[in-house]
């Protein structure tokens, strides 16, 4: 969390108003809905979500968040809606086709590839790769260049995250928060443009938060847009740029953390969960 | 009873046609089981279409030999894609099902009266290895080997050609699992989203792998006919789809040489276990409890006891490793 963050407005001129328009739009979200047999889970509008920044997406358990990320990500089909990224629409694409117009995402429950090496585990990121296709497998002149290169690059995101003296351990004898942070290296060898973080800091011991928190931050300032949902009031406060409150599937608010911590609605949102927990 | 002759008959087995041929079929399912994490438990379908495929080219169509094994392989990629196009989008137990159902439909639908101007129904098709005989190197008559273990020239023909294929695609298995390609589907056994986030088409990944395999299992399935130069529909009954998963998991899952190690220590146990068995009962008269057909049973349970022994006691197989073994279940 640097110092900076309250003194640097990245959102200058977006209202704080459900679905508000926002300067530079990397995602833009229409009217999507989602319902599992009557009940419907995900009900938005009108979302755009701005480049460069740290939004985050919360609210209370079964307000639709996950629902809404696989739906963007092409995990899920909606019933009804459009979006796109990139100005591209996405919409109806597949998980892996999203994932290659420059949309990489985490999962709630960290899936890790337990039975492959770390190192193996951050290849298995990179993009376009000769190797990958059964016809050019065999032929290992082929792609053993661009393998180097690969590993390479995997190498110094390992040394980033502090992952590199497990390189050859397989990925299952990582602990819980060093599987978050493997994913994360690993999401970040597509080189994407957009990263959908699914609760990165559920179960993670809070020493290591920090560090993840630092890892989110220094993406956002390399110029990637981070989306995530996350549970912690205090992580979400301090680090993001933008808050989207869900509430029922529905966006009931959104705007600053200072707009978001004195707003009554989502205050009412969240309490009330925790009551009925 | 001869403990000496028994062992070397077991020994025999071990090298012969029969293990060669289920180490080729074992060696396309561990493309799918061990590597992609495919549930196929119909590999037996794939073996068949293969042995039919080459079998009515060669004696319906009276077509080259070669082509017949054209038309086998043929015939297991249109039932890899089949079976692969409706259930691979599904989650892993779909295709189990569908495979364990779709190879025993496929061995009824051969042996059907309706099939038999084709499959010769339940009689088979016979005569089907003339051209593979003409190439024979060896002398049909002798036999070749030394003390107890000795093979026919015709075993010894089978035996050179089938094993030829196992290491040709062991060694392509080695290849491709030393690939970016290997990698993605091992990504893709362990989970399948995570692969797909990383923007890979998990279809089409699972897809090559369970046609590969299956190819290798009517590859296998062709090097039966040409072994027994005949063949019948109820051969092909599941259990020879769990004789070769017991290879796969008795050999090691997810590893090159496993179902080659598998298989041949399963056709040494099965057979020493066949002669031990009659021995005992019959040169010895010790088991008065039992009947001729009865040894047959008791080899056959011997086989499921050792499927259960194994995936107790050493989940890993032969050559596994136990700490990967481990990571899975945690």
């Amino acid at each position: 969390m640097s110092s900076d963050e309250t003194v640097v407005d990245r959102m200058t001129g977006a209202e704080t108003v459900p679905g508000s328009k926002k300067p530079d739009p990397i995602l833009v979200v229409d009217d999507v809905r989602r319902s599992f047999g009557g009940l419907t889970a995900v009900d938005v509008e009108h979302l755009e979500v701005q480049r460069g920044t740290i939004t985050a997406l919360i609210g209370p358990n079964g307000a639709g968040k996950s629902t809404l990320f696989n739906l963007l990500t092409g995990f899920d089909r909606v019933d009804q809606g459009t979006w796109s990224f990139q100005g591209k629409r996405i919409s109806g694409r597949k998980g892996h086709q999203v994932a290659r117009a420059g949309m990489v995402r985490t999962f709630q429950l960290t899936k890790a590839l337990t039975r492959l090496t770390v190192l193996d585990n951050m290849l298995l990121g990179a993009t376009g790769q000769t190797g990958e296709r059964i016809g050019g497998a065999f032929l290992r002149p082929l792609w053993q260049a661009q393998e180097r290169a690969n590993t390479e690059r995997a190498l110094v995101l390992l040394e980033r995250f502090k992952l590199i003296a497990k390189r050859d351990e397989m990925a299952g004898s990582l602990s819980g928060g060093q599987r978050k942070l493997l994913e994360m290296a690993r999401a970040l060898m597509t080189d994407p443009d957009m990263i959908m973080l699914d609760e990165p800091m559920a179960g993670v011991n809070p020493a290591l938060v920090q560090s993840l928190l630092g890892h989110i931050t220094s993406l956002r300032d390399e110029g990637k847009t981070v989306l995530f949902v996350e549970h912690d009031m205090d992580v979400i406060m301090g680090i993001s740029d933008w808050i989207v409150v869900l509430a029922q599937g529905q966006i009931i608010a959104e705007g600053r953390p200072s707009d978001i911590r004195s707003n009554q609605q989502v205050i009412d949102a969240y309490l009330g969960s925790r009551e009925e927990e | 009873m001869d403990i000496i002759s028994i062992l070397a008959e077991s020994v025999r087995s071990a090298f012969g046609p029969i293990a060669a041929i289920y180490a080729l079929a074992a060696i396309g399912l561990n493309l799918h089981f061990g590597y992609t994490g495919l549930l196929n438990f119909g590999q037996v379908g794939f073996m068949l279409v293969g042995a039919y495929g080459v079998g009515i080219s060669v004696s319906v169509f009276e077509l080259p030999l070669i082509v017949g094994f054209g038309v086998g392989l043929l015939c297991a990629l249109v039932l890899a894609l089949l079976l692969g196009i409706p259930t691979l989008r599904l989650r892993a137990d779909y295709l189990s099902i569908t495979t364990i159902a779709a190879a025993e439909v496929i061995r009824l639908i051969y042996r059907a009266g309706f099939a038999e101007p084709l499959t010769g129904g339940v009689y088979g098709l016979q005569n089907l290895a003339g051209d593979f005989r003409v190439w024979n190197p060896f002398d049909a008559g002798a036999r070749y080997g030394f003390g107890d273990i000795t093979y026919t020239g015709a075993q010894m023909w089978t035996m050179t050609v089938t094993w030829s294929l196992v290491v040709l695609m062991a060694g392509l298995t080695w290849l491709l699992i030393h690939s970016p390609w290997g990698r993605v589907i091992k990504g893709v056994r362990e989970d399948e989203d995570a692969v797909r986030s990383l923007g890979k088409n998990v279809f089409t990944y699972k897809m090559q792998a369970l046609v590969l395999g299956g190819l290798i299992g009517a590859l296998a399935g062709c090097m039966m006919a040409m072994h027994q130069a005949s063949i019948q529909p109820d051969q092909f009954k599941p259990q020879v789809t769990f004789f070769l998963w017991v290879i796969l998991l008795l050999g090691g899952a997810g590893r090159v040489l496993g179902p080659i190690l598998g298989s041949m220590l399963f056709w040494f146990l099965m057979n020493f276990t066949d002669g031990l068995l009659k021995g005992l009962g019959q040169d010895l008269g010790l088991l008065p409890f039992l009947n001729g057909p009865d040894y047959g049973a008791i080899q056959l349970a011997f086989a499921g006891l050792m499927l259960v022994v194994l995936i107790v006691f050493r989940p890993q197989g032969l050559i596994g490793d136990r700490k990967e073994m481990l990571i899975n279940v945690k």
